[in-house]
């Protein structure tokens, strides 16, 4: 029955891409072909699927997928070997790089940040879109301190808003994630006296609200009044924003900012070569301080040489400067700045099979 | 085959097993045998999963609370592993007795209203409608249960803990969102709803003819005949129908997941956001970013969740079999 | 004539007797009657408005292009994309699951039903019941472990999902086959044997064609409890946007992963010269596919009535 069904209906179906004449594979010269399976982080799932479409559009016989497993699973797949490639919204610790060298064997691992996107603190409250906050104002709410819209210390960097006695609804991210981990990390570098809660990937405070996945944050802040949240800020849709203190400055979200923050910060040392980790500075006048930074993974040799064609292929356009435009364009994220792709592509344009 | 309703059939199957006995009771050895294996396959299945469990589970179950605190994200410090999955246990019963609660009664209901009170043709178009709403993947009850029933409750919320505010379960401060307990048992008992009317209603429809009839020769009313022919004959099924949808309710995954909004309390609070949280969604919520003892520690609970399964259905089991005089066909 | 002149006076009589004398009776009736329309309407409310959502959010997207395209290429806010290769995906997964699941679970309930007897049979029933405790992710984890152990890691292809997608499948059919069986009056088998039949063709042609109206209920639910997984097909089939057809190799994509993945994606950043950008079509897509799931489970629902109308015995 489910057979027969398939069977009549597979006659119809195509592939968008395939029924494309300009892409048949020896016009487009680079003779790649095969499959490659990747997985991690799902933050950067809509920037992946701009660079796997543009990658497969240009080597129409390539498949690319990308597992939305989460950094965790990303990084475990990849340093067991399942995943040729992999992304990770954290840098690989030192054991982990340890096994991960190991797996790869001689070429060693490269690591390198690909997806940079700004994260912003979205409010949902009737007729106000902006919000001045220095990081103190911004954690004492988070913490549970604050508890009113109108309190002094909101009003106090806002003078013109007019501010609701409502209560103010905390939401955060129920599961394990990248973006909880940088936002409080982001917190506790600035205001460790009010934050005194260590990054970690889960929200250390019990009792608020809270919702699964950047999607699941965005429509809770939208069902209450009062709510407020943090999220990759590509996705926040018509909430209101917050303008975050830098300095003395307050700054706006953007995409160029938050891309400022990685390429001002210095490199995290002692690690090869072709691992590249940050240590984020989030007091940069005129950066807008609170950044998701999501890597890419992959290692220097691969057995197999179809697999290291297709893994090389892939992270060279996606450092190329079409890839990311089509990033920028698909997720709204950070196109990185030549000065970085330029210390990255070398790596990557050494990948070999051996 | 015509044995059972022609005349001449009674001769034929004679003559015929007189003439192939031996290949027949080949036949009848082979099918059995071939029965019998694929409930020893089940076993082995089983086992093999069970076997997985344990082997991934112990790991979490042996190490000392030290090492899972530091392992595992959500481990409270100086506590046993009981009390780390107590409150999770605690939270799937929460969510799936509430939902059992709402469901059964309405599911009853609506299968009797099917099976024997609405017009024939009616009932058949809407039993062909709780069959399609039993397939709808629970992704979609998720999508809705936030995006359309959240809204409508959260006033409905709001209004019981006004009034009703001392009885246990309405206290605390309502959730403005209305992504709570509440909420996900609403939405389980929807979708529990349809699997426990389907076979319910299969059950009922095959009360015997005879029985109904004579219920009602003896001057039963239409609801005499339903109590004294139908529930008895349907009572086994009912049951069954009520722990497969238990089941379903247990292992919901991604409608809590998306609508509750989790915390680790023993809580009855059910209009407060973060009191409590499902195991099923505990263990899709943590395990992407999970690794090493995390994961044995995810596996563990899941392990808890199979246990309690286990004695709800024992549970069932018995009361079934304790009323079985009354039930049906054999 | 006068005889049933008085038939007619006393039936009347008992009648009038019966309707008049007890309106306690009565009233329970009347009570337990509109209980059971208002259990329907109330039922009814829920579950109309979850169909209407779907029916209403998914419609717009619903196209030929829609049935019949790959996500292959698309990203951001492109509409162009389809949901072909989930649809694919999903009957082929489905349907190997059931080729697997139908068959053993429906001789083990003629085993429980028919021939069970002993420690057997009760450790049968037993662990049936633990089945159905399974939480799905742990169905799909222990599918992934089990093909790794052939495989190697990174094993990710249908067959894996159509594993786990069976060790949920099988105790559903079992449970409610096993209830289907037991329904058929043990007169019909007596009756059967009585006539010199065997006991496996009274089975195959008595028992199992009594209760094929049951037995198609079951399947169908047993189907639809588990074309609908998500989180195990995740992680043992993994995600693509192309087209497969290959059970045995490779990823692919199915509607309850797809309906997921299109939420979590959220809204597209659309710039406000960008042609051809859906800023929601994420959402717009997942409604679709869950409206095109529903309709496939349709149409299976359909045939299945079919396959009743000629196997069922004509009683009626």
């Amino acid at each position: 029955m489910v057979g027969a069904l398939a069977l009549s209906l597979a006659a119809c179906g195509s592939d968008p891409g395939a029924a494309d004449p300009a892409g048949e594979g020896s016009e487009s010269g680079t003779g790649l072909s095969g499959e490659l399976n990747g997985g991690g982080a799902s933050s950067q799932e809509s920037a992946m699927e701009a660079w796997r479409a543009g990658f497969q559009s240009a080597n129409p016989d390539v498949t690319v997928n990308y597992d939305p497993v989460g950094s965790g699973g990303g990084r475990e797949s990849f340093i067991s070997g399942a995943y040729p490639f992999a992304g990770s919204d954290a840098a690989l610790e030192d054991d982990e790089l340890a096994d991960a060298e190991a797996q790869c064997g001689e070429g060693g691992v490269i690591q390198y940040p690909a997806y940079i996107s700004p994260v912003a603190v979205a409010f949902n409250l009737e007729g106000v879109d902006t919000l001045n906050m220095p990081a103190e104002t911004i954690a004492g709410i988070f913490a549970g301190e604050i508890t009113a819209w109108d309190d002094e210390a909101i009003a106090a960097d806002n003078p013109d808003a007019e501010l609701p006695s409502t209560d103010i609804t905390v939401v955060h991210r129920s599961e394990d994630s990248g973006t909880t981990e940088n936002f409080q990390e982001y917190l506790h570098t600035v205001v460790p006296d009010v934050w005194t809660w260590e990054a970690e990937g889960i929200w250390p405070i019990k009792g608020q609200e809270s919702a699964q996945g950047t999607s699941g944050v965005v429509s809770a802040a939208q069902a209450g009044e009062g709510t407020i949240t943090y999220a990759d800020a590509s996705q926040i849709d018509d909430l209101g924003t917050v303008a975050v203190g830098v300095g003395d400055d307050f700054v706006e979200y953007s995409p160029e900012a938050a891309a400022a923050v990685v390429e001002d910060s210095p490199r995290v040392e002692g690690t090869s070569e072709s691992v590249f980790a940050y240590d984020l500075q989030r007091d940069i006048a005129g950066t807008y301080p609170i950044v998701l930074v999501s890597y890419h993974l992959a290692c220097g040799t691969y057995e197999d040489a179809a697999t290291a064609d297709l893994v090389k292929g892939l992270y060279t356009y996606i450092l190329s400067d079409e890839g990311q435009a089509k990033a920028a364009e698909s997720a709204g994220s950070a196109p990185l700045p030549t000065s970085l792709t330029e210390q990255f592509l070398p790596a990557v344009e050494a990948i070999t099979a051996g | 085959m015509t044995t059972t309703d022609s005349p001449p059939a009674p001769v034929a199957p004679v003559r015929r097993r007189r003439s192939s006995g031996d290949t027949e009771r080949g036949f009848s050895r082979t099918f059995r045998w071939i029965a019998t294996g694929a409930g020893a396959l089940i076993l082995a299945t089983l086992a093999a999963v069970a076997l997985f469990l344990i082997v991934r589970a112990w790991p979490a179950m042996t190490a000392s609370s030290e090492a899972l605190a530091e392992a595992v994200p959500r481990y409270p410090d100086d506590t046993s592993f009981i009390a780390y999955v107590g409150p999770l246990i605690f939270g799937t019963l929460l969510a799936a007795v509430l939902a059992l609660l709402i469901a059964t009664p309405v599911a009853m209901g609506v299968a009797l209203f099917i099976s024997h009170y609405a017009p024939r043709r009616l009932a058949q178009a809407l039993g062909y409608l709780v069959d399609l709403l039993a397939a709808i993947p629970s992704v979609v009850y998720g999508l809705w249960g936030f995006t359309v029933l959240a809204p409508v409750l959260a006033p409905l919320w709001t209004w019981l803990n006004n009034w009703f505010g001392w009885f246990p379960l309405f206290a605390g401060d309502v959730s403005p969102t209305a992504r709570t307990m509440a909420t996900v048992a609403v939405v389980l008992a929807v979708m529990i709803l349809p699997i426990i009317t389907a076979v319910s209603r299969e059950v009922f429809l095959q009360t015997p003819k005879l029985h109904e009839e004579a219920a009602l020769a003896l001057g039963a009313t239409r609801w005499e005949m339903v109590r004294t022919a139908v529930l008895p004959f349907g009572q086994s099924g009912v049951i069954s129908a009520a722990m497969l949808g238990l089941g379903r309710a247990l292992g919901e995954t991604m409608a809590v997941l998306m609508i509750l909004s989790p915390g680790f309390l023993y809580s009855f609070k059910i209009l407060q956001a973060a009191q409590q949280q499902t195991i099923a969604a505990y263990i899709a919520l943590d395990f992407p970013e999970a690794s090493g003892l995390a994961v044995n520690a995810l596996i563990a609970t899941g392990l808890a969740l199979f246990v309690i399964t286990l004695a709800v259905n024992m549970a069932a089991r018995a009361i079934v079999a304790r009323r079985k005089e009354f039930s049906g066909a054999n | 004539m006068s005889t049933d002149t008085t038939t007619k006076d006393s039936t009347e009589y008992t009648r009038a007797l019966l309707t008049t004398a007890e309106p306690r009776r009565r009233r329970t009736d009347r009570i337990m009657a509109g209980l059971i329309w208002s259990a329907f309407a109330l039922a009814m409310i829920p579950l109309v408005s979850l169909l209407w959502t779907v029916l209403f959010s998914g419609a717009g997207r619903m196209s030929v292009d829609f049935l019949q395209y790959s996500m292959r290429g698309i990203f951001g806010g492109d509409p162009s994309g389809g949901i072909y290769h989930a649809i694919m995906g999903t009957l082929i997964i489905t349907g190997c699951a059931t080729l697997i699941s139908v068959p053993i679970g429906i001789l083990v309930a003629i085993y429980l039903v028919e021939y069970g007897r002993g420690p057997l049979a009760r450790a049968v029933t037993f662990f049936v019941d633990v089945m159905t405790g399974i939480p799905s992710i742990v169905a799909g984890l222990f599918a992934v472990s089990l093909f790794t152990i052939f495989f190697g890691p990174g094993a990710r292809f249908g067959l894996i999902g159509a594993v786990a997608l069976s060790v949920l499948m099988i105790p559903v059919v079992v449970r409610s086959c096993e209830e289907m069986l037991k329904l058929v009056p043990n007169e019909l088998r007596e009756a059967s044997y009585a006539l010199g039949v065997p006991k496996w063709l009274t089975i195959v042609r008595i028992v199992l064609r009594t209760s094929v109206a049951g037995l198609t209920t079951s399947v169908l639910l047993a189907v639809a409890r588990v074309i609908g997984e998500t989180a195990p097909l995740l992680v043992a089939v993994g995600v693509t946007d192309s087209i497969n057809f290959d059970p045995s190799e490779g990823r692919m994509m199915t509607l309850p992963v797809f309906i997921y993945r299109q939420y979590s994606q959220g809204q597209a950043p659309c710039r406000e010269d960008q042609v051809n950008c859906v800023a929601d079509i994420a959402l717009q897509n997942a409604w679709g596919a869950a409206l095109t799931l529903i309709a496939i489970v349709m149409i299976l629902n359909i045939a299945g009535r079919l396959v009743n109308r000629w196997f069922a015995p004509k009683t009626r």
